[in-house]
């Protein structure tokens, strides 16, 4: 063999590895100037999330294939102005900014408000609307009439918006934080909440139309979305301040939003805005201080989600543990129907997903009847899931445990179920503790989950924080070393309680 | 005291026992000899209910065990009949079977005290003069792998004597022993014949069961081809198959 050929070759090979590292890495970098590339190729790229993103931009329920709202509209003008096509970036509405920085697409444009907090990060063009914050109750409910009215409520809204800041300095307000926006509408009219406090467009769109639910008091914290773009692309927020400028001149926009029945006079401040941005911002609370970067003032909120974190795995494991043996049991020893009904249990919470399992708790069970509450949904959602694992483990165990063991219990007069109990499961638990300590810290970095049904956990927690300050590196470091924290003396204490356990390991 | 009468049983259409009687009197010791797969154990096996069979009947102690195809037999009726046998009827298992989560002195008294209700001050004194019987009494807090095979199986033949039992079954108690050990559990078992337990031994050990059984029951293929003392059996085999199964033990 020739090892200098080969020495050689391995060289080459790392090199040509490196460079396609450091082009891939570079992609976003490479296009010092967005608006020529955006002309050269034709293509502009926009990112945007239509999940539950009515009227912004959604998925046409008669066509589910196709994009609508008026955003959409919005960025075909823009796009047909600047004489290109519109390529679609579907991305998590929680971190669009940070994708936007990342090079995924050229322009943000999903009901993006202007707000100090993210200037240092991109760039914005002037105003494309002007939005308010509304509050909406339930028809029946006339309590509350004013932002004043919401003190001692519990009010749902979306997280990471100005509505949600509102809220939060006003105090003395359960805020209740959603990533959708179809689902605080679903918890106000199920009573979970007593308000919800969103952009008006989001009001109008779902709430309307539902007359359950009303909209009370006049719009509060008038504010502006903006197009962001990347910081460097001067250029390009020129080109599309102009286009703006444009469609407001000629009607355009006006009929775009009419069309979507948002158009209102409010609107006539766009004209306004000529200048630059900062202006935008001014009278809109001020929150610079509130996110400084300083990991102090993130670890008390962060340390609230972890104990709600570990709050849920330990009463769902405790309902995994034991639902799980009497599903075991029934399985192994329970009569033909209740055998298939543990065994239909076990493979269908195995073979779903746990979100859908979530989903339908916490959002299906109200349709028959059935309230859950955030907290209680998640338990049960968490421990009914798991308890179809801890099954499994647990039939494992008792199986393992030699026949002869339940003839010899049998043959002294033992009935099955005391040989079951005294002989056939002390035995089996022991086997079955190094998995389930496996499982319940599975279980632990899966509780993450329970977010989507507006649980403010650690990940939740996380999240907030982290799209708020823009600092994802920092705090998720934090957050994984919080996990690591609980999870690790975990296994510890398993390894050694294993160990004590372990039958031929033990001291005369 | 056991009786069996007209048993027959098949596994998957094979069949094993086509109609065999026995009967086990009071006091006596029987001793069940034949090659591997002659149905010894599953005989034994039969008589505490521990595995079913079709046809006939197992009587003990005056308690009928019917066969699952016998117009008598009665699911709910079962249940009762094997726990009535149960109780007065011991079984020592080849692989011991001990439970290996308690120490000896609990494996004895977990029957007594949790199925008879006796006091566990009461089932331990019995327990450690059980000990005593089988030599073991110094072991009574040691765990089950602890001890040696024939250690364990000492204290499996103790924790059957616990429940008291009026006869006592033993599915070849020395057949996973090394030969230093199968003597000292022979001697304990002797012992007990000699206290006048109705006793029943699947073995391979022919010079043990010459000298201590009052009946010998050679089987094959699930069929009983001689049955008779000690010395009519293995001094003056009648059957072929008889004399050819001795030849090779007495080599």
């Amino acid at each position: 063999m020739n090892y200098k050929l080969l020495f050689t070759r391995s060289i080459l090979l790392l090199q040509i590895c490196l460079s396609v590292l450091y082009f891939s890495t570079t992609n976003s970098f490479a296009h010092q100037n967005t608006l020529e590339k955006v002309k050269s190729t034709g293509v502009l790229i926009w990112g945007f999330d239509a999940e539950g993103g009515a009227p912004y931009v959604f998925h046409d329920p008669k066509h589910p294939s196709k994009l609508v709202g008026f955003e959409v509209e919005l960025v075909a003008a823009i796009a047909r102005e600047l004489g290109v096509k519109v390529q679609h970036f579907q991305n998590a509405w929680d971190s669009i900014l940070l994708s936007l920085q990342r090079g995924d697409f050229d322009i943000a444009l999903n009901g993006i408000e202007i707000t100090p907090d993210k200037e240092p990060s991109v760039l914005f063009t002037r105003p494309y609307y002007v939005y308010a914050e509304q509050i909406v109750v339930r028809a029946s409910d006339n309590r509350i009439n004013r932002p004043e009215d919401l003190r001692g409520k519990k009010v749902g809204t979306l997280y990471n918006t100005v509505a949600k800041r509102m809220l939060e300095e006003m105090g003395e307000i359960t805020v209740n934080i959603y990533s959708g926006q179809v689902e605080p509408f679903k918890d106000l009219s199920l009573s979970r909440i007593d308000a919800v406090f969103v952009d008006l467009p989001i009001a109008s769109y779902y709430a309307k139309p539902n007359p359950q639910l009303r909209l009370v008091g006049k719009p509060a914290g008038e504010g502006y979305y903006g197009i962001a773009v990347r910081k460097e692309d001067t250029a390009l927020a020129e080109e599309l301040n102009k286009i703006i400028e444009k469609l407001l001149r000629t009607g355009e926009l006006q009929k775009i939003y009419s069309r979507w029945g948002l158009w209102n006079t409010a609107q006539e401040k766009l004209f306004l805005h000529e200048e630059p941005l900062q202006k935008y911002t001014e009278n809109l609370p001020s929150v610079s201080e509130k996110v400084s970067p300083s990991v102090t003032k993130f670890l008390p909120t962060l340390l609230k989600g972890a104990l709600v974190t570990v709050g849920i795995s330990i009463l769902s494991m405790m309902l995994a543990v034991g639902l799980g043996l009497i599903l075991a049991i029934t399985r192994l020893y329970g009569n033909t129907w209740l055998q298939r009904i543990s065994t239909a249990y076990i493979e269908i919470y195995r073979g779903t997903p746990l979100l859908i399992q979530l989903y339908i708790l916490y959002y299906g069970l109200p349709n028959i009847g059935i309230t859950l509450s955030a907290f209680a949904a998640a338990i049960l959602g968490l421990g009914m899931n798991y308890a179809a694992y801890e099954a499994e483990i647990y039939r494992a165990g008792i199986q393992s445990i030699p026949k002869g063991q339940t003839e010899a219990a049998l043959s002294l007069g033992m009935s099955k179920r005391l040989a079951l109990k005294r002989i056939i499961l002390p035995q089996a638990l022991r086997i079955t503790i190094p998995p389930m300590t496996n499982d319940f810290i599975a279980l632990f970095k899966d509780s993450s989950l329970v977010s989507v049904i507006a649980m403010v956990e650690l990940t939740k927690s996380y999240s907030i924080l982290a799209s708020a300050s823009m600092n994802f590196f920092k705090l998720g470091i934090i957050t994984a070393l919080l996990y690591f924290g609980m999870s690790y003396p975990l296994s510890l204490y398993a390894r050694k309680l294993e160990k004590k356990l372990r039958l031929y390991d033990r001291n005369p | 005291m056991i009786e069996i009468h007209n048993l027959s049983k098949q596994y998957d259409n094979q069949p094993l026992f086509k109609g065999l009687h026995l009967n086990i009197a009071k006091g006596s010791v029987v001793t069940l000899i034949g090659p591997s797969g002659s149905g010894k154990s599953t005989l034994l096996r039969c008589m505490n209910g521990l595995e079913s069979f079709q046809e006939g009947h197992i009587s003990v102690n005056g308690q009928k065990l019917y066969g699952i195809h016998e117009q008598n037999y009665n699911k709910a009726q079962v249940h009762l009949t094997l726990k009535n046998i149960r109780r007065k009827v011991g079984m020592v298992f080849q692989q011991f079977n001990l439970f290996p989560h308690m120490t000896v002195l609990h494996n004895i008294i977990e029957s007594p005290t949790h199925v008879l209700g006796i006091s566990q001050a009461e089932a331990e004194s019995n327990a450690i003069s059980l000990l005593q019987k089988v030599h073991l009494e110094e072991k009574a807090h040691s765990y089950p792998d602890q001890l040696s095979g024939g250690e364990q199986q000492r204290v499996a033949i103790a924790r059957s004597l616990a429940m008291k039992p009026e006869a006592m079954l033993f599915d070849e108690p020395t057949s996973s022993l090394d030969p230093e050990m199968i003597e000292e559990v022979l001697a304990v078992i002797k012992d007990l014949v000699s206290e006048g337990m109705t006793t029943v031994i699947a073995t391979h050990e022919m010079s043990f069961a010459s000298d201590v059984s009052t009946d010998v029951v050679f089987l094959e293929r699930g069929e009983i081809l001689e049955h008779g003392s000690p010395k009519d059996i293995f001094y003056n085999p009648k059957n072929d198959r008889m004399r050819a199964f001795l030849s090779r033990f007495m080599k």
